[in-house]
């Protein structure tokens, strides 16, 4: 096991620069997940860690030692791909054994590694079975196997769960989680998934655009988000976001407003709020409640999701904005319905316009 | 009345009637004629009626005898040697009109080993025949091997993403494109005793030393010489069909076995191979039956010489047809390639199939 630690990495593919400099500390068992949109470079850094792509700029360690010109199967990794790549004219068992093969392992060592992984996985009476004959959660299962018989110091896992459907991604997510509290390994998980995010990780890093954007546990990220793409990115749906007016403040708060939203107080301490008039108020669409009298916010119900648990409501303003309010009921609304809704002040979260 | 299927049929007909009818003029009613002349006496030109006459055709070019021939021998009964060389009674005496042999008659020596005092002869009714044969089974042999992995090499070189390999790809196919005919007199000419393309390169890396060779004019050189040439004219095409086997075989595979740290081989031997299978079954086919057709190179190149070292199967069905005015005997010819190709692809079919 080993603590990971990239410093400045930076990856170009000629003049156009995909990852633009990026710091993360990983530490000795920890279970990191990048996650971003399509196109933030987060595959690519999984790649650069396993060695599958070059690293253009910046140092990478794993374990104290620097790998930037170490060959992928001298770093102790393994990894597990979101297409499986496993080997379709093998058996489950010759795929798992893969390494083993290459390295020249005796049979006997070989067999009882295989055996092992097996167990851990609970296939072991899928063995002698082709690819073919594997679902793809047993398909991705397989690769996990393969990946523990190398019995790597860190666990890279590149969108693994993208090609199952959902009932199955539920499942391998959970066992994914089991097998890193079983193993105790160090573990790098890439997906676009925020959810996959949020369930699996010790720390998530948001990347956009080739540059981290915030680091932090699932509920920092979650309560305190740094800028707006993260606090759009985390969480569903998706939150909120009006532009307000500062009408006052002082060190730590400030009374904004909007044609659509009644005066009130909020909490300020991002940075970028001190110079300004204008604003950003975020509202994550669970802490919306409605009231029958009073409430800050005032519209028309356009559309309803009911969830059974949860009750999702499209609303229009009268300024013309649309607001997703998530309601922890099963509640019935009227297409047009006139609702009003508030809010707790202190989970309003206000952020400066430029950030985005 | 016609039903609706009916009809739908009778428009289902209409429609594979182009089709099926180019199908049956060109390929179902010559390969049914051809196999009936065989069974005649047909003649390309001839004022005599057309008779039927059996598998006559066939034991005529298939006919084999072993014949053994004991030396003369002097009175006192030892075997009689002029010039340090046994004597034997002159073969003629046995395979013309001899009432005592009569299944040697018409008869003539294919080739002899010596054993003891005796010699064994080999007798074929149509020795140029049995020579067409073996000549084209020894090119089928040294061509389908030769081709297919030099073929395959050229494939695993051009499948890399270097500058300029389109280049190289174009080089490696012109052959194909150029006519066999075309290709043929072109190394005619490289082949051509005394200041031919090939000797003038050997002499000149030699210095001198080599001594101007008639590759074509040789019975020992003659075969040889029309087998280089044909595998270097056909590898491009068997080279495009490897390419694209190779390009089906997913480059995460590839990736993994890299991260289990498989060497260049060890990846050819665990997962381009494998990757292959299918692709090279049908390029095994493909050969063999291209070079069991072998016939322009021989047409343009030699005439089937020196001293028929040349002959194949095709040439000779031509030869015969055309030729000699011969059309049933030309028709047996190509009948019998037609079995020995068709029997070799369901070998070969058995011998790859996928095994569970």
């Amino acid at each position: 096991m080993a603590d990971v630690t990239l410093k400045g990495i930076k990856k170009s593919y000629g003049a156009v620069d995909v990852i633009k400099g990026v710091d993360i500390d990983i530490k000795d068992g920890e279970f990191v997940v990048f996650v971003g949109p399509s196109g933030c470079g987060k595959s690519t850094l999984l790649r650069m860690i396993a060695g599958l792509e070059d690293i253009t700029g910046g140092t990478l360690e794993i374990g104290d030692r620097v790998v930037n010109d170490i060959p992928a199967s001298e770093r102790g990794i393994a990894m597990v791909f979101q297409s499986y790549a496993i080997f379709p004219h093998m058996t489950v068992r010759e795929n798992i054994a893969f390494g083993l093969t290459i390295a020249k392992t005796p049979k006997a060592e070989k067999d009882e590694k295989v055996m092992e992984a097996a167990r851990i996985l609970q296939m072991e009476n899928l063995l002698e079975r082709r690819p073919s004959q594997l679902s793809g959660g047993q398909r991705q299962r397989v690769a996990i196997g393969r990946a523990i018989t190398r019995n790597p110091q860190v666990f890279l896992f590149d969108e693994p769960l993208s090609n199952l459907d959902a009932a199955l991604r539920l499942d391998m997510r959970m066992e994914i989680g089991r097998l890193h509290k079983s193993l105790d390994a160090t573990m790098v998980y890439v997906t676009h998934d925020q959810v996959e995010a949020m369930t699996l990780a010790d720390k998530i890093v948001v990347l956009k655009d080739g540059y981290v954007q915030q680091v932090g546990s699932p509920m920092d990220l979650y309560h305190k988000p740094d800028n707006l793409f993260v606090a759009g990115f985390i969480g569903a749906p998706s939150m909120n976001f009006l532009d307000v007016d500062i009408i006052s403040r002082d060190a730590n708060s400030a009374k904004v407003n909007s044609k659509s939203v009644a005066e009130f107080g909020v909490d300020v301490w991002r940075e970028g709020l001190d110079q300004t008039s204008k604003a950003t108020l975020g509202i994550r669409p669970q802490d919306l409640y409605p009231v029958s009298e009073g409430g800050l916010l005032k519209g028309n119900v356009t559309l309803t999701e009911r969830l059974g648990t949860e009750t999702v409501v499209d609303i229009r303003l009268s300024d013309g904005n649309r607001l997703l309010a998530s309601l922890g009921e099963d509640r019935i609304f009227e297409h047009g319905q006139e609702i009003r809704l508030d809010f707790d002040h202190k989970k309003a979260h206000l952020f400066a316009p430029a950030t985005q | 009345m016609a039903s609706k299927l009916k009809q739908s049929n009778r428009a289902g007909w209409l429609m594979a009637l182009p089709g099926a009818g180019l199908i049956g003029l060109f390929i179902i009613i010559p390969f049914v004629l051809a196999f009936a002349f065989s069974l005649t006496n047909q003649r390309l030109a001839s004022p005599n009626p057309t008779e039927f006459i059996g598998l006559e055709n066939y034991s005529e070019l298939l006919g084999l005898a072993v014949f053994t021939l004991e030396p003369e021998r002097d009175d006192a009964g030892n075997a009689v040697v002029e010039d340090g060389e046994i004597q034997y009674p002159r073969l003629r005496k046995f395979t013309r009109k001899n009432a005592e042999f009569p299944h040697l008659d018409g008869k003539r020596e294919w080739f002899s080993w010596q054993s003891g005092e005796n010699r064994t002869v080999v007798l074929a009714s149509d020795v140029v025949f049995m020579k067409a044969l073996m000549n084209t089974i020894l090119f089928v042999i040294v061509v389908a091997p030769l081709q297919s992995a030099i073929a395959l090499t050229l494939a695993l070189l051009i499948n890399q993403k270097l500058r300029g390999i389109s280049l190289f790809r174009a080089i490696y196919f012109m052959p194909v494109v150029v006519s066999i005919v075309i290709v043929s007199i072109l190394w005619k000419f490289i082949y051509s005793p005394g200041d031919g393309l090939l000797n003038n390169i050997l002499s000149a890396f030699t210095f001198g030393a080599f001594e101007p060779h008639d590759w074509l004019g040789d019975t020992s050189t003659a075969l040889g010489s029309i087998i280089a040439m044909s595998i270097w004219q056909g590898v491009g095409f068997h080279m495009v069909i490897w390419l694209s086997g190779l390009q089906t075989i997913s480059p995460t595979l590839y990736e993994a076995a890299e991260i289990e740290g498989s060497k260049k081989w060890q990846t050819f031997r665990y997962v381009t191979w494998p990757g292959l299978r299918n692709t090279a079954v049908l390029i095994l086919i493909v050969i063999t039956m291209q070079a069991f057709a072998l016939f322009a190179q021989i047409d343009v190149m030699t005439q089937g010489g020196p001293l028929d070292s040349t002959q194949v199967l095709v040439f000779q069905a031509v030869e015969r047809g055309y030729g000699k005015q011969d059309i049933s005997g030309g028709s047996t010819i190509s009948v019998i390639l037609f079995v020995i190709v068709l029997s070799i692809s369901f070998v070969q079919r058995w011998l790859t199939r996928e095994r569970k």
